[in-house]
């Protein structure tokens, strides 16, 4: 069982922008008159005014995989976020997580593996040693962010479940709440939000499960208590709040890929020469950067192509976006 | 009815309130750029100018095609005073946000823009849009009015596709979430569609 254990020194999010701030941003936008219809049929979610605190994780390893570009601050990795789960406005899920309860949580594992059924949180992390990975995070979007998550690899997950020669790919659902995601109650996608890797993908040394930001656990908005991270994708492949993980022969149906396929592939991997059909993706903005910064080129596998193009040898990227 | 302003109270005091009301979605926003009010830009600052500057485009552009609607249903001609200077801040508005695209969104890179521009259906639709303000805009002064007669009024039904355009090119851009985007086309086919209503029972 794990205790948690709240550390009074953690700051909370509400510390990087004051009570005072917030307050006063929500009474500006009410004060003209306009809140967002969205946000209206949102529902009875309240704002977070006391986010639940996220604890420490402890030594961390460091890994050859970390970028040393700039980190972005724990303000836009904490409230510039797409979680549809938690509303569709970039600082919707800052805004109503706070009634979601991460812990205690339990993953159910099924498909083509010798070791199926449900797992604690517990469970799956703690024979793990607890790495930090800075990674660039691209959102289909064109904006991208550096991020230091605290994960494991996958493959050291899975293989733990021992997954059989029929285990060709790996499917991941987030959990539905709607009673805690205010987000769930409007048919947006179709829930439950559910994604999908080959099994080479899951198992590249590049794919972790995080389990944390900045050296604590995941606040809510960025996926709490357990969320993928393949940093050579767009970002809607790394699903947050997995609550089960399958191994499957077929390719698995995905939730943006049914809600578009015009528009978003399986792969999804990223890519400046494939464009999404209402925007280009040769260029991103680096979140962070202020008014007057320029946009930067987007490279192909979002820079990871040494670990990753390998994986794609003979596929049509221009087909298989 | 006394509640009919005059000339002279529509020049000094209605206009110079609708014209302060006007102006301030575009003082807050300077207020928030320089960090005088409100918590900033958050930390996408050009999509949040961007956005903003483009949603207060639209909501003019809907205004002024709501004044003449409005002087039909108190049957007073005055609010029509009013539609000049609404439609020119719809119109700067518009330019700005224009603007904020080319300039911060794009930083002036004239190649990506020109691609943007025809590749990208929702800019084209933009783009296409705040071209057709234009010569509204220029037009909009009392020496065209008389200049140009008849045709002026003819001229400034160019407005009516530009709504269309304008609402057209949000609903595009939005990701998933149309429903905001929705919201305001169903106000432009409630503006528009009274306009038919009327006409049809002349």
């Amino acid at each position: 069982m794990l205790i948690r254990v709240k550390q009074k020194s953690t700051p909370a999010p509400s510390e990087i922008a004051s009570e005072a701030e917030y307050q006063n941003r929500r009474s500006f936008i009410r004060s003209m008159g306009f809140v967002g219809a969205s946000t209206l049929l949102g529902g009875t979610a309240c704002a977070q005014e006391n986010p639940p605190e996220t604890r420490s994780l402890g030594p961390l390893l460091k890994s050859q995989y970390s970028t040393d570009q700039t980190v972005n601050s724990y303000a836009d990795v904490t409230q510039y976020n797409n979680f549809y789960e938690f509303g569709t406005g970039k600082e919707d899920p800052y805004e109503y997580s706070g009634q979601f309860k991460p812990l205690p949580w339990s993953v159910r594992i099924e498909g083509a593996a010798d070791i199926t059924g449900d797992f604690s949180y517990e469970d799956i992390i703690q024979s793990h040693a607890l790495e930090e990975r800075i990674y660039r995070m691209r959102c289909v979007e064109a904006w991208s962010m550096v991020i230091p998550w605290v994960g494991i690899p996958l493959a050291d997950v899975l293989k733990r479940f021992k997954p059989t020669s029929n285990a060709k790919y790996v499917s991941f659902e987030t959990v539905y709440r709607p009673s805690q995601m205010p987000g769930q109650r409007r048919p947006i996608l179709d829930w439950p939000y559910r994604e999908g890797l080959t099994i080479e993908e899951a198992m590249n040394p590049l794919t972790i499960l995080a389990v944390g930001v900045f050296g604590k656990s995941l606040p809510n908005q960025n996926g709490a208590p357990l969320r993928l991270v393949v940093p050579w994708k767009y970002g809607f492949k790394s699903i947050k709040s997995i609550n089960k993980i399958g191994f499957t022969e077929t390719q698995p149906a995905t939730t943006w890929n049914d809600a578009g396929a015009y528009e978003y592939g399986f792969y999804a991997n990223v890519n400046p020469e494939v464009d999404h059909p209402r925007w280009s993706q040769a260029r991103e903005r680096r979140i962070g950067g202020g008014l007057f910064d320029a946009k930067q080129p987007t490279l192909m596998f979002n820079g990871y192509a040494d670990e990753v193009a390998g994986l794609y040898s003979g596929l049509d990227l221009q087909r298989n976006f | 009815m006394t509640l009919v302003p005059g000339k002279q109270q529509i020049r000094f005091i209605i206009k110079p309130i609708v014209f302060v009301l006007a102006m301030l979605p575009l003082a807050l926003l300077c207020l928030r750029i320089f960090n005088i009010y409100g918590s900033g830009l958050g930390p996408n600052p050009i999509e949040t100018v961007q956005d903003y500057l483009g949603i207060w485009g639209l909501r003019f552009i809907l205004i002024s095609l709501a004044i003449t609607p409005a002087a039909w249903l108190i049957k007073k001609p005055w609010p029509i005073r009013l539609r000049r200077m609404l439609g020119l801040f719809a119109f700067t508005y518009c330019l700005l946000h224009f603007l904020a695209w080319l300039i911060l969104d794009q930083s002036l890179d004239i190649s990506a823009i020109i691609s943007d521009v025809i590749k990208r259906p929702f800019i084209t639709l933009g783009t296409l849009a705040l071209l057709l303000l234009i010569p509204l805009a220029v037009t909009s002064t009392k020496g065209w009015q008389i200049r140009l007669g008849a045709r002026w009024a003819n001229l400034h039904r160019l407005v009516y596709p530009a709504a269309i355009l304008i609402c057209w090119h949000y609903y595009w851009q939005v990701k998933l979430d149309t429903i905001d985007a929705l919201l305001y086309c169903a106000v432009l086919a409630a503006l528009l569609g009274v306009r038919l209503w009327k006409r049809r029972r002349l």
